[in-house]
């Protein structure tokens, strides 16, 4: 049966080549827009770090002054104060926890000239086990390493392959900004995207990975990093560690409902004493674990999200354009469905039929589609923005054409097949 | 009319899915249409907005990474070389560019003790410029001076790493925003201890920090200008990242070589720095990528979707019209000529391109609505609706002269025959 649909679906399509090549070009128009935008969108809104990003939070609290506060109504800043930074940090309160800055740097050998520009970030030791980097060669610092202000590094693979031919350089140093830091460990290629934990602090949300990562102190003792990012009051902003600035970013891993109740109240309670003391005028604290933290902070651009509702807006007017279009090729043959009626075929096997012409469109406007999707993705690849380079079709999204396509057209097709199954075989006879 | 018309609604109430799938179809083309001819005038507006510099003359050359310790020696030979190209009619240090997306902002009040955070302050990005930034940038000044000799000499970078001294120069739009309906001139800006006196107002130039702009309305040209010694110039960006913007002013003819002379000879001055060289065109380019990016989709997207609609219109058309081959036979042999045929279809469509319109103006509101409250867009200008209106109208029109023609060349003796 299913042969005979497919044949007599085929000789139906060919038929009429103009409306069909028509039908097939209108569904695969929408298709290709709607993939391309769709792979973007999720490419950005993907998330980092799947399987963990449940059990990372971001503590946040407010050391802005009084100026117009109004209780529950302000957002507390993204960032922490050095002052706070640290007074979280050394209270140990989570499973893991790291403090991150960022800055651009130079990296050369100890004898190098010119060095190589890429991201730095300043961290502390819990980062790599926390964000899952993989190393390549070595390891990360400990917790040892960042108290005694111990000048050592991570570097990325590619910077390791550029200065050291890719061998293990563990052990060596590179120089930054003047100063040598031992390499303790080389990470394989790791770039989570969006990367979530940088963006806000230098506006890098995509991108081939960080170059370099310190410990945030020797960091700052070789005068890199520590720039101001909002500032609540006047004072010395030459001093990182002192300014009245939040610059830095604390993320910690709370690995149950418990734990994470446990740190809410125990920054309630931090923020409470330091009101006490004086220092805070603001009680409003936050804990978004990853997801709704990049949910708040709109890391996917605007412009991204609005193309791919354009994109669908345009299937939906190309699916009810191909419903029309099918419509008409059916009712077109009302004699021959009276025919095929009169001599037997039940109202469900003309419905067959007709889906079996539909989802022929569809697989046709599917193949046509990818092609577009293709074309869209690399038009994208071309363009000036950061994620550029990431726009490709992945296997899952390649499945997805399809499925869309054939969605979209079994749609289109169930109100014209339902529409020629009412066909009454006597009438169209007659009027034959 | 009323004669030509119920022949018509006749005819499509016996036709009911057709005329509804081709009111479905025009409907949500008008919907989509409005809403991404509304937001590719948005784009188009901000990628048009006006920048009182001399952009077409502009080359910038940044430095990361050269020596703050040494910058007050430094930066008047580099002055000195640069000024030597030629070409260069004027060149001046900057912290940053307007559009660079890199910024320094602060906050401002009118009265004294305004701390930072007061919510009537007006929030500005700052530039901290060299001696002969006004000619470099090619700023036109509109009231008042720019910094004189001992204003850029004496002004160092505090600690709060703004100026030190107490001038400023700041924008017509920001002037008349503080001090509507007075000159600015001589009236004060506040931030805790810190006070500038205005001593210049300049033509609007535009900023770039997106949070700058959303404070207070959209303040595209929140921005001021201090005076900064050489001595200071670096590190505006905090102590650590000694940063500069080398403004080189030509002629736009003679800019890109400019620009690769300038490169050249800082590459030289400074091997181990990170030196880039950028049109301002680019600059400006770059900021508004993703705005032009997007208008561009939309206009392909619209256009093609247009295309696909007067497709859909004109396939359902000419089935209908085949269907109905041999009632037009009859009209015709009775007496109906080929010019009312052609009409009848005309007159159809319209009548369908019109509920579509109606529909769609409702759905394109709606669409309009939710776009404001989830993307920041502004309000669809109500001459849009009949701009589309039109465009559907007319498309319709276009999409059904095949058809139509056609329905018009039936000769009356089919009416006879059996079809």
């Amino acid at each position: 049966m299913f042969g005979y649909y497919l044949d007599l679906a085929v000789r139906s399509l060919k038929h009429n080549k103009v409306l069909t090549l028509l039908m097939v070009l209108t569904l695969a128009l929408g298709i290709g827009a709607s993939i391309t935008t769709l792979t973007v969108a999720t490419l950005l809104s993907g998330n980092p770090l799947p399987g963990k990003s449940g059990r990372l939070f971001h503590p946040q609290i407010d050391p802005f002054p009084q100026d117009g506060y109004v209780s529950g109504q302000t957002q507390p800043p993204f960032t922490l104060t050095y002052r706070d930074a640290m007074n979280l940090l050394q209270l140990h309160r989570a499973d893991r926890q790291a403090l991150v800055s960022a800055a651009t740097v130079g990296v050369t050998k100890s004898d190098g000239v010119e060095p190589i520009w890429g991201n730095g970030v300043l961290t502390t030791a819990d980062f790599f086990p926390m964000f899952d980097s993989p190393f390549q060669f070595g390891a990360g610092w400990n917790v040892g390493d960042d108290a005694a202000h111990q000048r050592v590094v991570v570097i990325a693979g590619y910077i390791n392959d550029q200065l050291f031919g890719g061998a293990d350089s563990v052990g060596r140093s590179v120089r930054i900004h003047g100063h040598d830091f031992r390499i303790v460990g080389v990470l394989k290629h790791w770039a989570p995207q969006p990367r979530f934990y940088g963006a806000e602090l230098d506006g890098h949300t995509f991108g081939d990975g960080d170059a370099v990562f310190m410990p945030l102190e020797a960091a700052l003792d070789a005068g890199i990093g520590g720039m101001p990012g909002q500032c609540f009051g006047t004072g010395d902003q030459r001093d990182p560690r002192a300014m009245p600035c939040t610059w830095l970013g604390f993320w910690v891993e709370l690995d149950s409902a418990e734990a994470v109740a446990h740190y809410r109240n125990l920054l309630d309670g931090y923020v409470r004493d330091q009101i006490k003391q004086g220092q805070f005028y603001r009680s409003d604290t936050a804990l978004p674990d990853l997801t709704q933290l990049m949910h708040r902070e709109e890391l996917v651009p605007h412009s991204v999200k609005l193309k791919a509702g354009l994109a669908f807006g345009f299937l939906l007017v190309c699916v009810v354009n191909t419903v029309g279009l099918l419509l008409a090729k059916c009712l077109r043959r009302s004699q021959e469905i009276g025919v095929r009626r009169a001599l037997g075929a039940t109202r469900g096997h003309i419905f067959a039929q007709f889906m079996m012409e539909a989802a022929l469109i569809g697989v046709a406007g599917g193949v046509l589609g990818l092609l577009f999707a293709e074309l869209g993705l690399w038009g994208t690849r071309h363009q000036p923005a950061e994620y550029a380079s990431l726009a490709r079709l992945d296997p899952k999204m390649f499945l997805l054409t399809f499925v869309v396509a054939l969605a979209a057209s079994l749609l289109a097709g169930l109100l014209p097949s339902w529409r020629a199954s009412g066909v009454a075989p006597a009438s169209q006879i007659k009027a034959g | 009319m009323d004669m030509a018309i119920r022949p018509i609604l006749a005819s499509l109430r016996a036709h009911r899915t057709t005329a509804f799938l081709i009111i479905a179809e025009i409907a949500l083309a008008c919907g989509v249409l409005c809403n991404a001819m509304s937001m590719i005038g948005q784009n188009m507006d901000d990628i048009r907005l006006r920048n009182a510099i001399d952009e077409g003359g502009i080359s910038v050359v940044r430095i990361s990474g050269s020596e703050v310790k040494t910058a007050a020696s430094d930066i008047p030979r580099d002055l000195a070389a640069l000024r030597n190209i030629p070409g260069v009619r004027a060149v001046a240090t900057s912290s940053d560019m307007p559009l660079d997306n890199s910024g320094l902002t602060w906050s401002f009040g009118m009265h004294p003790g305004a701390t930072m955070n007061d919510i009537r302050n007006a929030y500005v990005e700052y530039y901290l410029v060299g001696e002969g930034a006004d000619k470099a940038m090619g700023l036109h000044l509109i009231e008042g001076r720019f910094f004189d000799a001992d204003e850029y000499a004496n002004s160092t970078l505090n600690g709060e790493l703004v100026s030190s001294g107490h001038a400023v120069v700041i924008t017509a739009s920001l002037a008349k925003r503080m001090w509507p309906r007075q000159s600015a001139l001589g009236k004060l800006l506040y931030s805790d201890a810190l006070w500038y006196a205005v001593v210049g107002v300049v033509d609007d130039v535009l900023c770039s920090d997106d949070g700058t702009r959303d404070a207070g309305g959209r303040g595209f040209y929140n921005s001021v200008f201090f005076p900064i010694s050489p001595a200071s110039a670096l590190g505006s960006l905090g102590p650590a990242n000694p940063v500069n913007d080398y403004v080189l002013r030509s002629t736009p003819r003679d800019r890109d070589r400019v620009l690769k002379a300038a490169v050249a000879k800082l590459h030289q001055l400074y091997p181990s720095a990170r030196i880039k060289g950028q049109r301002y065109t680019d600059m400006r380019d770059q900021y508004f990528a993703d705005a032009s990016s997007l208008a561009w989709t939309l206009v392909v997207v619209c256009a093609v979707m247009l295309a696909v609609t007067a497709f859909g219109i004109m396939g359902l058309t000419s089935f209908w019209v085949q269907q109905r081959r041999r009632q037009i036979g009859i009209r015709r042999a009775v007496g109906a000529t080929r010019g009312q045929i052609l009409g009848y279809f005309r007159l159809e469509n319209f009548l369908l391109t019109t509920a579509g319109v109606a529909i769609g103006m409702g759905l394109a509101f709606a669409i309009n609505i939710y776009l404001i409250k989830h993307y920041e867009m502004r309000l669809m200008p109500w001459y849009y609706l009949p701009c589309c209106v039109v465009t559907l109208w007319v498309l319709g029109q276009l999409a059904v002269q095949g058809p139509a023609m056609r329905a018009a060349a039936v000769p009356p003796v089919v009416a006879t025959r059996s079809v």
